[in-house]
């Protein structure tokens, strides 16, 4: 005997049975996607979703930009241009030196029989939009997998490291600002050559140099650069400035907080490097198939999501 | 204190479409997208869409609905991926399950109800990532549900808009 309510009102499941199904679906998700990297090919697909959104939401604004610089009086660029021309001076000075520092030093290496540090070539990409999540300093760029962009490459400005390329899309990527919660960097402070590792404390505007003894030989106003050793970053790039140094008798390591030296929140235009053709990859990777090359694959696990 | 419920005009509204209700819930994913550099205080457009129509219409859009747009927003933004949507679920459900009360209300009380629910999905989201091991973004970020909910009385109006017209005006007609 059927004793079912006829098919009048049917509402589906009730909205608990529904609000439990999803949320289970949307922790799930969560898991995977914090825990393993299980959820990259959904990603990619929901991207193609989201992609002319995003693309209606830049077109006007876009535009704007455009009119702006069309209007932009001429005693402005005349001023511009001067600067300009006075940057371009200077930078042809310094690049006579650099020449000659050049080839002095490819001598020197020779001479020491060292292994020549091979120049990287780099692709310019435009900064789209900086991710809405608050919970992390991530930047969008007009590159990606078309263009040779891989997760792992380093990503710089004209002043120095703004981060590195973390997930990669078909035209898109996403970059990890190094100033984003728990991204870490190894530093040297120029100095003195002491070696660090920098991590990124999450509110956009500062690093801290970790497990430093309080008697470490840093001082205000240290420039720390890569030093080159995690083979994600070219050495030598500046990273940060030391901007407060707390050294307390009660722990054993002191609290530097350093600033980012590149603008990670004020260009529009990065440069992303890519991989250094001298360096061996790591064993994992030759003793992977060959068909997994096409996966995006990280230098080292990341906390965040 | 109290209010004076029955004194209160009620319009007869149209019935709402479909249509218009996804281009709304479209026109607020483009506006979330829109690049807005650090602005504290910014509302979230989807989530307040999401509430209005969850309370005015909890039987034309649901949980399921709600929880696409929230994986959508995860994938733009490059955020944990169901982080959004988990919070996105659980608003939608809250909203459909009070939209009775919440409707009996003049509009101020409304939107008061409205940033209750708003700041409810600000925190679950926080502790999510929390969990998850992200940066605290700070206590200005919870501004946002503030400014949403002072901006629930214009987004009743402007959504409201298709139902108060007369189907076909009649010269004739009695009311």
């Amino acid at each position: 005997m059927d004793t079912a309510p006829p098919p009048f009102f049917n509402r589906g499941p009730a909205p608990l049975v529904r609000l439990t199904f999803f949320g289970v679906l949307a922790i799930f998700l969560m898991v995977l996607d914090a825990r393993f990297r299980y959820a990259e090919p959904l990603r990619q697909a929901l991207v193609m979703v989201a992609y002319p959104l995003q693309q209606a939401a830049l077109a006007p604004v876009r535009t704007v930009e455009t009119m702006a610089d069309y209007f932009s009086s001429k005693a402005q660029l005349q001023k511009e241009n001067d600067a300009l021309r006075a940057r371009a001076l200077q930078s042809a000075k310094d690049l006579m030196t650099m020449e000659a520092l050049t080839g002095e030093n490819a001598q020197l290496r020779r001479l020491t029989d060292a292994r020549q540090r091979l120049p990287r070539s780099s692709t310019l990409a435009e900064i789209q939009y900086a991710g809405r999540d608050v919970f992390s300093r991530k930047v969008i760029v007009d590159k990606g997998e078309s263009d040779g962009l891989q997760a792992g490459l380093a990503v710089i400005d004209d002043i120095g490291v703004v981060g590195q390329v973390t997930r990669v899309h078909a035209t898109l990527a996403e970059v990890t600002l190094v100033t984003n919660k728990d991204h870490a960097i190894p530093v040297q402070v120029a100095r003195n050559g002491l070696r660090a590792v920098a991590f990124g404390t999450g509110d956009g505007a500062t690093l801290d140099l970790r497990y430093m003894a309080a008697n470490a030989d840093v001082q205000n106003g240290d420039m720390l650069v890569t030093s080159g050793i995690d083979g994600t970053y070219p050495p030598g790039l500046p990273v940060a400035r030391v901007s407060r140094i707390e050294r307390d008798a009660a722990y054993a390591f002191a609290k530097i907080t350093c600033m980012p030296a590149a603008g990670t929140d004020r260009h529009r235009q990065v440069l992303v490097l890519s991989p250094d053709p001298s360096q061996v990859p790591p064993p994992a990777a030759t003793a992977d198939t060959p068909s997994k090359t096409g996966k995006p694959r990280r230098a080292r696990p990341r906390k965040d999501g | 204190m109290a209010y004076q419920f029955e004194d209160r005009p009620q319009r007869i509204l149209l019935p709402a479409r479909v249509g218009f209700i996804a281009t709304t819930v479209m026109i607020s994913l483009v506006l979330n997208l829109l690049p807005w550099r650090d602005l504290t205080g910014l509302p979230d457009w989807t989530a307040l869409v999401l509430t209005f129509w969850c309370i005015h219409q909890p039987r034309k859009i649901g949980i399921g609905a709600a929880w696409m747009l929230g994986v959508i927003m995860d994938t733009a933004n490059g955020a944990l991926l169901g982080q959004h949507a988990l919070a996105y679920s659980v608003l939608a459900f809250a909203s459909i399950a009070f939209s009775r009360r919440i409707l009996w209300f003049p509009i101020w009380p409304q939107a008061m109800h409205v940033f209750l629910l708003l700041i409810s999905c600000q925190l679950l989201m926080l502790a999510v990532r929390m969990v998850a091991g992200g940066a605290f973004p700070g206590l200005l970020w919870f501004l946002g549900s503030a400014v949403s909910a002072l901006l629930w009385p214009v987004v009743t109006f402007l959504l409201l808009i298709p139902q108060r017209l007369p189907e076909s005006i009649d010269e004739n007609r009695p009311i």
